[in-house]
């Protein structure tokens, strides 16, 4: 990763009449990083790509990709960035080769650099040979890399991906990932929209979007320190429902729930180790066999910090 | 499931428009646009006679609404001279001696010449000027001449057509409105059926609630019920507009008319939910649904043109035509007021109908994905 | 056995060339969440729709409380609830009459289904929005009251199809609350999903790969099937440590991630010593090295890789 800026975001916001979908939103991107927008579906992050990509202009605040401000100068900005969406970029009924030579058409490679670039993407795809066959008959994991080569065909400094692997089987998807990091090796701008948190913990950093705001920001071990100011214990406890029931009363818990045959509790960590839990879920006849601490996901941090506060950690970068 | 529907198309406000308005206006437009009839024909006179009876005569043209005497004129040659130039579609010649025919005989002949370059209104003023001197005496014969830019050449009458024989003032839209009921009808019907099955299977409510205990039989008549009873009201619709709008004797029991017009819905919207099934897409559901109910009943069913006057072979085909019989037994209804055992029949047709394709129907839907 | 209310063996069904299901066998008992877990097309939908008696099997036995639904599927609709992934809503028919039309459809009476509508309405604070058209409500809205249309009649089973794909986890928390509190109250969850952390949730689960099964069994047993441990390392460079890593002993995975390194190793204690010498040598900037929790993810990864290998033996 090197110094400058790629994509710089300045109090974006945008609203639709009486709704305002992205509310002041401010990052830093800066080239051949892996940034993460992430948040559930309807929290402003597609707004936000659409925004970035030109498609949609701003109701106010500023925002420049690779240098081109994208309200001004929208067209130029498309020049320079690759779009990627798993569900939706790719044609069905055209074979892989189809799909290729159409993208390659609307981003204006040409020439000989269209067989060359062509030929790459096949072959990071793994299709060389197959390039006949029918998109729609892939399975996901050819067509996600199939996605990602048209997306890039004519070298883009910066790449945006939405959505890139929901669903797609773990082994592709960590194929995926290398591609990836390759990229952002060479120094490609990446930034991935996603609302699944396992995805989230590719990126080098990321911002937590919910409701239009930003609600954290930093990398993803940080965003599961910083994000609960305490610790989640894990209880087997007998039984369970009952158990789920008394232990939000117990003192030091801030909030609990069930988790196959346990029960994951969000304590304050100022007063760990809570000595005092198993006897308290004792005099409620629940039997208590194991207590453990365990770490906290990006999901636990989310859920903390869309309670009602908004935290940034840019500053302790 | 019935309620469900019925709340369903009450909340569908577009739908609903088109469900009471559409047959109105289709009732308009077609009335109207099917005039086939015309009045006020102009029409020369040449009286040589000028005699009390040749006068009664004439005014009898006079009086009748399909005729407009627009001039008397004193020869031959202005007469044929104004059928040339488009001033009259019509002439008549009374002969010198028409009366003196009449008292001696008791039989006179008139000359009628008309404009033989528009067939159709060249019949009908034949047909009407028939009818006209029919009414005047027993006696008097009109010949026939027609004018075509050429020496006038002798035709034929025509004979009149039986179709007048149940509206003595010849309006041909006591035939075409009830055939036009029956066309609004069966459209509305198969467009609105039709679309039933498919909505569901396109909106994803149709997975799930073929994992429930309701069974194909309850879907299909909890479905179709509401469309019957609207699809009555919007034949009341019709017929009320009939009557008041276009004045269309009514003469038939108000029984017979839903008996009727329920039998032949249960046909139409079993057709309609069979497509729906067949389809499961919404736009192919309602493109069929127009062709199986359009075409055959606007063309075979005896609607605008009559079943008697075409060839043996379209005329069997259209036995075959489920609209025939509902258009048959709504003319008869409305202009005959037949009842139901005078129109067995037609009723015992649609029942057939009405079984078979109750029973495919029935069977058509499967409670599964595949 | 009396207590299982889900017995599946022998499971296949083809669609054309393709073998959507191949030779499942689990079961559920009653007052159990199972889960089917795996990614798009490992046939956990196929699964579903053959237990809900809308989709016919090529072969095997599906019993569901005791009722043969291959051969009968009629018979168990009425004590089974299906939601599929568009929640089967009305959207032109409001709250209430949502769930009035399927108290109807499953016969529930009228006194019973005016306590049951106000108790779900009030569980999942939808009470407000009786008459709001379904069609206008929030997609986690739409979801709960799915979830309340599907419970109006007290079913045995309840079969939903990827109720938590999109949703933002605070209700991804409270839905799986819910099904909670239908555990505690005795009915048996069967739920799909493709998020493989949600494995984890279950009391049971049933890991599908591309139409088969590749484990039945608790959590704890699946994490149990890695013969080895996993580690990860803090790094500002994890494509550099990852590359460092090739040719080390006992390295069954290493995936760069977003800040750091991901390795699952045979065993997790010498390794972690080993890595550590070899990481200074490099000179690349590392943090600590600690064991973590196996994830499902890298369960799954781990069991499939096995598999191929073991095929590449025969």
């Amino acid at each position: 990763m090197n110094g400058a800026p790629s994509i710089v975001v300045e109090q974006l916001l945008k609203r639709f009449e009486s709704f305002t979908a992205v509310n002041q939103v401010s990052f830093q991107v800066r080239s051949g990083e892996i940034f993460g927008l992430l948040g559930p579906n309807g929290s402003g992050k597609s707004t936000i790509i659409r925004m970035l990509c030109g498609l949609l202009t701003p109701s106010s605040g500023a925002a420049t990709v690779v240098g081109f401000d994208v309200a001004r100068q929208a067209e130029e900005v498309r020049k320079h960035i690759g779009y990627m969406s798993q569900k939706f970029s790719l044609y069905n009924d055209l074979t892989a080769l189809e799909n290729l030579q159409f993208f390659a058409g609307l981003y204006g490679v040409k020439g000989s650099a269209l067989n060359e670039r062509i030929a790459w993407a096949l072959k990071m795809a793994g299709l060389a040979g197959s390039e006949r066959s029918l998109t729609g008959e892939l399975s996901g994991g050819w067509k996600q890399r199939l996605a990602l080569g048209s997306a890039v065909l004519h070298r883009p400094q910066v790449l945006f991906l939405d959505e890139p692997t929901a669903g797609v089987d773990p082994l592709s998807r960590g194929q995926f990932w290398e591609l990836i990091h390759q990229m952002a090796r060479e120094g490609v701008t990446i930034l991935v929209t996603t609302h699944y948190m396992d995805e989230a913990e590719y990126c080098n950093r990321l911002a937590l979007i919910n409701q239009g705001l930003i609600v954290a920001m930093g990398t993803p071990t940080k965003i599961k320190q910083l994000a609960i100011n305490g610790a989640i214990l894990l209880v087997e406890c007998n039984p369970l429902g009952r158990a789920l029931a008394v232990v939000k009363q117990a003192p030091g818990v801030i909030d609990a729930s069930v988790f196959g045959a346990a029960l994951h509790v969000a304590v304050d960590a100022a007063r760990l180790p809570l000595p005092e839990l198993p006897a308290f879920l004792a005099s409620h006849e629940v039997r208590v066999d194991r207590i453990e601490l365990i770490s906290p996901s990006l999901e636990d941090a989310f859920v903390s910090l869309t309670g009602d506060r908004t935290f940034s950690d840019e500053a302790a970068e | 499931m019935s309620r469900k529907e019925f709340i369903q198309i009450r909340r569908d406000r577009r739908s609903l428009a088109i469900v009471l308005f559409l047959p109105l206006i289709q009732i308009l437009l077609l009335g109207y646009g099917a005039r086939l009839d015309a009045k006020h024909i102009p029409v020369y006179v040449l009286d040589q006679e000028g005699s009390q009876h040749s006068q009664a005569l004439l005014k009898a043209f006079q009086a009748s609404p399909y005729f407009n005497v627009v001039k008397a004129v004193e020869n031959y040659g202005s007469l044929v001279r104004a059928i040339d130039s488009d001033r009259c579609k019509l002439g008549i010649v009374i002969p010198w001696n028409f009366s003196q025919r009449l008292d001696d005989s008791g039989r006179a002949t008139v000359q009628a010449l008309v404009d033989g370059t528009d067939d159709n209104s060249a019949q009908l003023a034949e047909g009407y000027a028939e009818a006209v001197v029919a009414t005047y005496t027993g006696g008097v014969q009109l010949e026939w001449f027609a004018r075509q830019g050429l020496p006038q050449q002798a035709i034929s009458p025509m004979s009149i057509d039986n179709r007048t024989w149940f509206n003595e003032d010849l309006e041909s839209k006591n035939f075409i409105i009830p055939g036009t009921v029956a066309l609004v009808m069966a459209l509305m019907g198969a467009l609105l059926s039709s679309l039933t099955i498919a909505r569901e299977w396109e909106r994803g409510t149709m997975e799930q609630l073929i994992a429930t205990p309701v069974t194909a039989l309850e879907i299909m008549v909890g479905k179709l019920v509401p469309y019957l009873l609207i699809s009555l009201l919007d034949a009341a619709l019709c017929a009320v507009f009939a009557v008041a709008w276009f004045e269309v004797p009514f003469r038939g029991g108000l029984g017979t008319f839903f008996f009727t017009t329920a039998l032949f819905l249960i046909v139409i919207l079993g057709i309609g939910y069979m497509i729906s099934v067949a389809t499961k897409s919404q736009l192919g559901a309602s493109q069929y649904a127009l062709l199986v109910t359009l075409l055959p009943t606007t063309m075979l069913s005896g609607f605008a043109f009559p079943i008697h006057q075409q060839p043996a072979f379209i005329r069997a085909l259209s036995y075959l035509v489920y609209s025939r019989y509902y258009v048959s037994a709504l003319k008869r209804i409305f202009l005959d007021g037949a009842a139901i055992n005078q129109l067995v029949p037609q009723i015992a047709a649609m029942t057939i109908y009405a079984l078979v394709v109750g029973f495919f129907a029935t069977r058509a839907f499967r409670k599964s994905l595949q | 056995m009396s207590d299982e209310i889900v017995a599946v063996s022998g499971l296949t069904k083809r669609f054309a060339s393709v073998v959507a299901v191949d030779d499942l066998n689990f079961n559920a008992r009653k007052g159990e969440i199972l889960g089917l877990v795996g990614p798009d097309g490992a046939g956990k939908t196929t699964t579903l729709r053959i237990l809900a008696g809308i989709l016919p099997a090529d072969m095997g036995s599906v019993l569901v409380a005791g009722q043969d639904v291959l051969r009968e599927p009629e018979a168990v609709k009425s004590r089974i609830s299906y939601m599929p992934q568009q929640f089967g809503l009305y959207e032109d028919l409001t709250v209430t009459e949502n769930i009035r039309f399927y108290a109807d459809i499953f016969e529930v009476s009228r006194t019973v289904r005016q306590q049951r509508e106000a108790q779900l309405l009030e569980a999942s604070g939808m009470s407000r929005f009786r008459d709001r058209l379904a069609g206008q409500l929030s997609g986690g809205m739409k979801r709960k009251l799915g979830i309340a249309c599907a419970l109006i009649h007290t079913p045995q089973l309840l079969l939903l199809d990827e109720p938590t794909t999109g949703v933002d986890p605070v209700s991804r928390r409270e839905l799986w609350s819910i099904l909670y509190s239908l555990v505690f109250e005795g009915v048996t969850v069967l739920v799909s999903t493709a998020y493989l952390d949600e494995a984890e949730r279950c009391q049971r689960l049933l890991l599908m790969h591309q139409g088969r099964s590749l484990f039945f069994g608790t959590p704890t047993d699946l994490k149990s099937t890695l013969c080895g441990g996993v580690l990860s390392i803090g790094s500002s460079n994890p494509q550099a440590l990852q590359m460092a890593t090739a040719g080390e002993q006992g390295i069954l995975r290493a995936t760069a991630m977003g800040d750091g390194l991901h390795i699952v190793v045979d065993d997790p204690d010498r390794r972690l010593v080993e890595l550590r010498e070899r990481f200074d040598r490099t000179g690349i900037p590392f943090g600590d090295i600690r064991r973590i929790p196996a994830s499902v993810e890298d369960v799954f990864v781990y069991v499939i890789s096995q598999q191929a290998q073991e095929a590449r033996e025969q």
